[in-house]
């Protein structure tokens, strides 16, 4: 035990120890930060040229007079010109576009745009609201009718979002749901990766540096196998922890300004009472509070273990099984997969329907279970016995696989200079 | 004196190919025995099972009379034929790690190291990266990774490949030095030079099977074979040597008689006495040199892999 401990110990400096590492947990999420700022900067450059559109509005009503310069677009209001001559002076000018305000008998008939590029549905759609609420009111003000008064009886009502129990959420809920349980779904898929080729290229070290067999001959290849993939994972927490310690730091800064109290109990009546004047923003604040954050916590650190311990026990085989890198590629497919479509079916069965058959199978399936539960979690509804028959499958099936892997293992790191193959893995099974 | 190492019908089988076949060695306490046998022939096979890396499917071992235990991998060191260390770790955590698996605690290592390190004069190089040595180097903190443990039992699988020649000797004079402390010690090779040097023992595998075993003096005590190298001076070589006797073999040494020598080995058949065979080659011409030709261990081990296939 002291020896496993000690292998543990110094899979674990090896890892956090190294460069990659420090710069993977502290300059990572700065990257990530940096560049959702990069994107959100390149868009807005994108949004600050202006383009030039000419309007010519052949009607009585001055639909022109609605369209004035902003941000973004810059109007030529054309007088006194034929169609054809307003599109060949727009196409001369080099005009982004061109709105034609069509008119029959001095009424608004068609209205058209016309533009080489492909202009954006908002930007259409913005124009023709304007133009038809201006011609509705004209409408409406010919027949005699007051206009004050259909503004004072408009009714205007949103639906309020609420559950059962009273709690209200934005319309957002369900996208930030998904968000919620589609970012630890990612991120859990993210870690595994991570550090199960982590793994992996540690036992290819091994083997390449021929160091192992001296190991080997001190403490037992079970050890060494488990001792790796135990300190590799530590690492992997120590990363999370500091990810999810920063996080805090953040959210807390965050609820202080926009004050939003998001570490009280969801279920508490006072945020009820509270949620009724809040705004849209302060809504969606309160939706990600709402979320079951400890559960998602808790729950993303079981499955980020079981799943880890599994899909690293395949790793090491795989690491054991080679001779360098480059060999691995015939093995991972196996590896990839079940993660992909444990994300898939995450990203589309689980979205529509969060308890539906599919997403519920696949949230038991020790492969994508991990994946697929936590996914399920933001949703809620999931009863206990669930989980934990979830957690208790993927565990039991840690046990299994480990024993296949360790059997690979054993006699992988001893086997030089021969070329693998599914065969020979076969084989070595039943040694 | 014991056996520091007894091996008892060992057997062990990859799948449907057998890697040892009832192997049962001996290795006296103090002795230098060498494992020899071709590539493949099974000795890093058994070196495994000894250093419990891999279990054997029939058979046991006993090491200084006791059923091999876990506990015994802290008095066996090992350097294996496939060996090497952390390439980014420093070289003193890395001796330490390796000591501390062979369960020594961290101060008794630094006190082994410490003395190894002054012994080697290579004390700078503790906090230096493996990857910043040569391969010699390397190769020297290789050996004390081995034998720090004091262990009563040393195996050392091709010790000296990849050793330049100084190096080697260095590692040679350890090896005797240790053996001289009363360590046993058990080197696998096929360079039979370095087992005519050390040896005191033998034990040669040849596919998966122990074809010969026993002490080194012995063993070629029993391969004498009546051969002797006779060194004869005469007028005309040529005629001289169909002279010899047919049943003498006569096998020319030296081809070219420059200086009017002849030199060939013979083999005198059981039937004919030494002394009768000296009489008839003292007819041929001056006899300057007549001596037994003592069997090679390189000449045992081709005779012995020729003879099963």
């Amino acid at each position: 035990m002291d020896k496993l401990w000690l292998i543990i110990k110094r899979e674990y400096l090896n890892k956090v120890r190294n460069r990659t590492f420090i710069i993977m947990t502290f300059v990572s999420p700065a990257l990530f930060v940096g560049v959702a700022l990069l994107i959100g900067w390149l868009t807005s450059i994108n949004s600050d040229t202006t383009r030039k559109i000419a309007v010519l509005d052949q009607t009585d009503y001055d639909y022109a007079a609605l369209f004035k310069e902003d941000d973004r677009s810059e109007y030529i209001h054309l007088v006194g010109v034929s169609k054809e001559a307003a599109i060949a002076a727009s196409k001369k000018s080099d005009y982004y576009g061109l709105l034609l305000i069509e008119a029959r008998e001095g009424q608004l008939a068609t209205i058209s745009f016309y533009s080489d590029d492909s202009p954006a549905q908002g930007f259409l759609e913005s124009i023709e609201h304007k133009i038809n609420q201006k011609a509705t009111a004209n409408n409406l003000e010919d027949a005699g009718i007051n206009l004050t008064i259909i503004e004072q009886l408009t009714v205007n009502k949103e639906l309020q979002l609420q559950d059962f129990a009273g709690e209200k959420t934005s319309k957002m809920s369900g996208w930030i749901k998904i968000a919620a349980g589609g970012a630890a779904g990612y991120l859990l898929m993210m870690f595994i990766i991570i550090y199960g080729n982590m793994v992996m290229r540690s036992v290819i070290e091994e083997k390449t540096n021929r160091i192992v067999e001296i190991i080997v001959s001190s403490v037992k290849p079970i050890y060494l196998m488990i001792g790796k993939i135990t300190g590799t994972s530590l690492a992997g927490i120590t990363q999370f922890l500091i990810w999810v310690f920063v996080g805090f730091i953040l959210m807390l800064v965050a609820t202080t300004f926009l004050g939003v109290d998001a570490f009280s109990n969801p279920a508490n009546a006072d945020v009820m009472l509270q949620a009724q004047d809040m705004s849209k923003m302060e809504l969606i604040f309160n939706d990600i509070a709402q979320l079951p954050l400890l559960k998602l916590l808790v729950c993303f650190f079981i499955y980020f273990m079981g799943g880890y311990f599994l899909y690293a026990s395949i790793y090491t085989a795989i690491g054991a099984a080679v001779d360098n890198e480059t060999d691995t590629q015939q093995f991972m497919l196996p590896v990839i997969i079940p993660l992909m479509l444990a994300i898939y079916v995450g990203f589309f069965s689980v979205m529509d329907h969060p308890h539906g058959t599919i997403a519920v199978i696949f949230s038991y399936i020790p492969l994508t279970s991990p994946i697929v539960m936590l996914m399920r979690i933001p949703f809620g509804d999931i009863a206990w016995w669930e989980i934990a028959l979830s957690m208790l499958l993927l565990y039991a099936s840690i046990i299994g696989v480990a024993m296949l892997a360790a059997k690979i293992y054993r006699i992988g790191i001893l086997m030089y200079g021969k070329k693998t193959n599914w065969k020979e893995l076969y084989k070595w099974l039943r040694y | 004196m014991g056996n520091a190492l007894e091996a008892i019908h060992i057997k062990k089988d990859y799948g449907n190919y057998t890697a040892l076949n009832d192997v049962s060695i001996s290795v006296p306490k103090g002795s230098v025995y060498g494992l020899l046998g071709p590539n493949g022939a099974g000795k890093t096979s058994l070196i495994r099972i000894i250093n419990q890396i891999t279990m054997p499917d029939e058979g046991h071992i006993l090491l200084n009379g006791e059923r091999l235990q876990p506990r015994h991998i802290e008095d066996i060191g090992y350097m294996p034929e496939e060996r090497g260390l952390y390439k980014s770790m420093k070289v003193g955590e890395q001796c330490i790690y390796l000591a501390q698996l062979k369960g020594l605690t961290t101060t008794q290592a630094k006190e082994r190291l410490n003395y190894w390190f002054e012994r080697f004069e290579i004390q700078d190089w503790w906090n230096k990266k493996l990857q910043e040595l040569s391969k010699g180097m390397a190769q020297k903190v290789q050996f004390i990774v081995t034998v720090m443990h004091e262990p009563s039992l040393l195996i050392f699988d091709e010790p000296f490949s990849g050793f330049d020649p100084v190096n080697a000797n260095r590692i040679k004079e350890e090896i005797l030095k240790l053996r001289d402390d009363g360590a046993t010690i058990i080197f696998s090779t096929h360079r039979m030079e370095s087992v005519e040097e050390m040896c005191d023992h033998i034990a040669l595998i040849h596919k998966s099977n122990l074809v010969l075993e026993g002490k080194l003096s012995e063993i070629k005590q029993h391969y004498r074979d009546r051969n002797y190298a006779v060194s004869l001076i005469c007028e005309n070589i040529d005629m001289a040597f169909q002279q010899i006797p047919s049943e003498f073999n006569p096998q020319p040494i030296v081809l070219s008689g420059l200086d009017h020598t002849l030199d060939v080995q013979i083999k005198i058949p059981k039937e004919v006495d030494v002394s009768i065979a000296l009489n008839r080659l003292l007819q041929l011409g001056e006899l300057t040199h007549f001596s037994e030709v003592i069997p090679s261990v390189n000449d045992i081990f081709i005779k012995t892999v020729q003879q099963h296939g």
